[in-house]
């Protein structure tokens, strides 16, 4: 990190201001809010039910929260989907992986770009001059992608049959080949032997360091999250207890207290 | 993974295409003479695939349980014939291509219920346009163009001025129409088109944060769904009934539909063919059985008893030992076939057969 970065971190490019969210009487989110910067590597992190991949979630528009806004690009967007922030330039994986396991890699791959089809079903079916075009084009990108990602091997397999370390990767792929530019990425390296997960944060900083795409992750790995994320926000019971650089969050008291449990 | 080389088309889709091409064409012509090959078997059966590549669009590949093909090819038939009768200037060709518009409408309308409900309540609501539309063309006289018998005789089919009404040349039509509908049903599937199908099918949710919107994009498989249903149940009624009857498009038809589209194998285009082919074979093979081999000892109804039994039988075999039915079956036999004789070049000669359109 010490080293100088191509693409300088910025303004905020995503902001999520009072966010409460609750299931029925159960509340998940209680009033939180922090920011992300562009081109950074921001890490939410916090103990089992704290409300992380539920925040994703909000951002995502998969959730409606019941209060509180999220503005991205500086816009406050009132109705969100997932549709209309994967227009807008969001794209994101899943914890317990979501990818179309009856497509090869490939396939999933080029579904991720999907927002950069303009040709419609009509065009498709008579193959005209400019779908191959188009087609050329989103084959090259997502070959580029798998060859980003080193499974040129496994391209043509179908994802259900691949171990699950390697079908995060493609999760991972098929956010990427959508050009976006904040990928939220719910526990990436879930379930990971240590050299698969440094080899996921080998990919993550480099896509943030070459494409300088942002990143936001969720990760129970501490050392994992210390290493690789330009700022920190730890959640518990639903609220922000603390935000800053790893090292700030690592002396900070409460967080010390929620990680290791306090006496009361 | 081998790269096409026109449209979407590999080189051994290519070949296949030529032999079912030269089958069809020439050789099924010149050997097959007698009028029921072509009426009772080859007519219904290039019908029935078609309609059967709808379901597949909407069934196999969207992954929207529908139920009610037959509807939509009621909605085909009868928008034909009011189309040839009304607005001659149409043509054949025309009026087909405008009645399946006029099904895809219909299958717009219900499939808007798809984004709020799914599985086996969906199948419960597109039920509706099973009977919605056939109690429709029922009701309003004008669809019959007031015709008292119940059944009207479908009109003769003219193509630029020449009439095509010998079993032959009906057939002729059907297989120009299924192949290049066929062809089309290929591109579709294996572009752009087909990949957000498949990606609402297996994660509607990942697909919606890629941007693939369910609603068009469901609405959109509907609608071309109900498209192949419309032009295959004109042709249904104008080549293989001959006579416009809202009873023929009973809810029985659409099972039928349904049963040939898992049997031939889920989310394949070739499996429309083959499930539609054992479907309408079956019950002919096992009438000869009946026939020649009890010499008509058991009786018909027995028999057609039988044929439900064993249908029942098979989709509960195939449901559980090869969800993607005989298409896939049909991929493992040539594997195995493949590494048993690996010399042989048989490949392009068997799966032509599978291919068949």
């Amino acid at each position: 990190m010490a080293l100088e970065r191509k693409f300088k971190i910025g303004k905020p490019i995503l902001e999520v201001k009072n966010i409460s969210l609750s299931f029925g009487g159960v509340k998940a989110i209680t009033d939180t809010s922090f920011d992300v910067l562009e081109h950074e590597v921001r890490a939410i992190i916090g103990p089992n039910g704290a409300g992380k991949s539920s925040m994703l979630n909000c951002i995502n528009g998969i959730y409606k929260p019941q209060q509180g806004t999220v503005s991205f690009k500086g816009k406050e967007i009132p109705n969100i989907t997932p549709n209309i922030m994967a227009q807008m330039g969001l794209s994101r994986t899943f914890q317990n992986l979501a990818l179309f396991k009856r497509m090869s890699v490939l396939d999933n791959i080029l579904v991720g770009r999907k927002l950069h089809t303009k040709t419609n079903f009509l065009e498709v079916a008579f193959q005209l001059p400019k779908v191959k075009k188009e087609e050329k084009e989103n084959r090259d990108r997502s070959e580029e992608i798998i060859s980003f990602l080193e499974i040129e091997d496994i391209k043509n397999t179908p994802v259900g049959k691949l171990p699950y370390g390697l079908q995060k990767k493609v999760e991972l792929g098929r956010a990427l080949a959508t050009d976006s530019s904040v990928i939220l990425l719910d526990e990436p390296m879930a379930g990971m032997n240590v050299e698969e997960k440094r080899d996921m944060c080998r990919f993550i900083l480099k896509v943030n360091d070459e494409l300088g795409t942002t990143m936001v992750l969720i990760e129970h790995d501490m050392g994992v999250v210390m290493d690789i994320s330009d700022r920190v926000v730890v959640l518990d019971y639903g609220k922000v207890i603390g935000d800053g650089t790893p090292d700030e969050v690592r002396s900070n008291q409460k967080v010390i207290d929620a990680y290791l449990g306090v006496e009361h | 993974m081998m790269k096409p080389v026109f449209m979407t088309y590999t080189k051994k889709d290519l070949i296949n295409l030529a032999v079912c091409m030269v089958l069809s064409v020439l050789v099924i012509p010149s050997f097959i003479t007698t009028e029921y090959w072509y009426t009772s078997i080859l007519i219904p059966w290039l019908c029935l695939a078609l309609a059967t590549i709808g379901q597949q669009i909407v069934m196999g590949y969207t992954g929207q349980l529908a139920l009610g093909a037959a509807g939509f090819m009621a909605a085909g038939a009868f928008a034909m014939f009011n189309l040839i009768l009304r607005v001659p200037d149409l043509g054949f060709v025309g009026s087909l291509v405008v009645s399946g518009l006029i099904a895809a409408a219909f299958g717009i309308l219900f499939g808007l219920p798809s984004l709020k409900v799914r599985g086996i309540y969906l199948m419960v609501a597109t039920l509706a346009s099973q009977f919605f539309i056939i109690w429709m063309i029922d009701k309003f006289g004008w669809f019959k163009n007031y015709d008292s018998s119940g059944i009207i005789t479908a009109q003769d089919i003219v193509i630029l001025g020449k009439p095509f009404t010998t079993p032959l040349a009906m057939y002729f039509v059907c297989l120009a129409v299924t192949t290049v509908l066929t062809l089309l049903a290929m591109n579709m599937a294996r572009g752009s088109t087909g990949r957000n199908w498949m990606a609402v099918r297996d994660m509607d949710i990942a697909a919606e944060s890629m941007g693939v919107s369910l609603l068009r994009t469901k609405v959109q498989a509907f609608a071309i769904s109900a498209f192949y249903c419309g032009v295959a149940g004109a042709l249904f009624a104008f080549c293989y009934l001959k006579s416009l009857e809202p009873v023929a498009f009973d809810i029985k038809l659409s099972f039928k539909i349904l049963f040939m589209c898992i049997l031939g194998g889920l989310g394949t285009i070739n499996g429309a063919f083959i499930g539609a082919a054992f479907i309408l074979l079956f019950p002919v093979l096992l009438n000869a059985i009946g026939n020649n081999v009890f010499h008509g000892a058991i009786d018909a109804t027995i028999i057609s008893s039988i044929e439900q039994v064993i249908f029942g039988g098979l989709m509960i075999i195939f449901m559980i030992y090869e969800p993607l039915g005989m298409a896939k079956l049909w991929e493992n036999i040539k594997q195995k076939w493949k590494t048993k004789f690996p010399t042989m070049n048989i490949k392009n000669l068997t799966s032509s057969i599978g291919k068949k359109s």
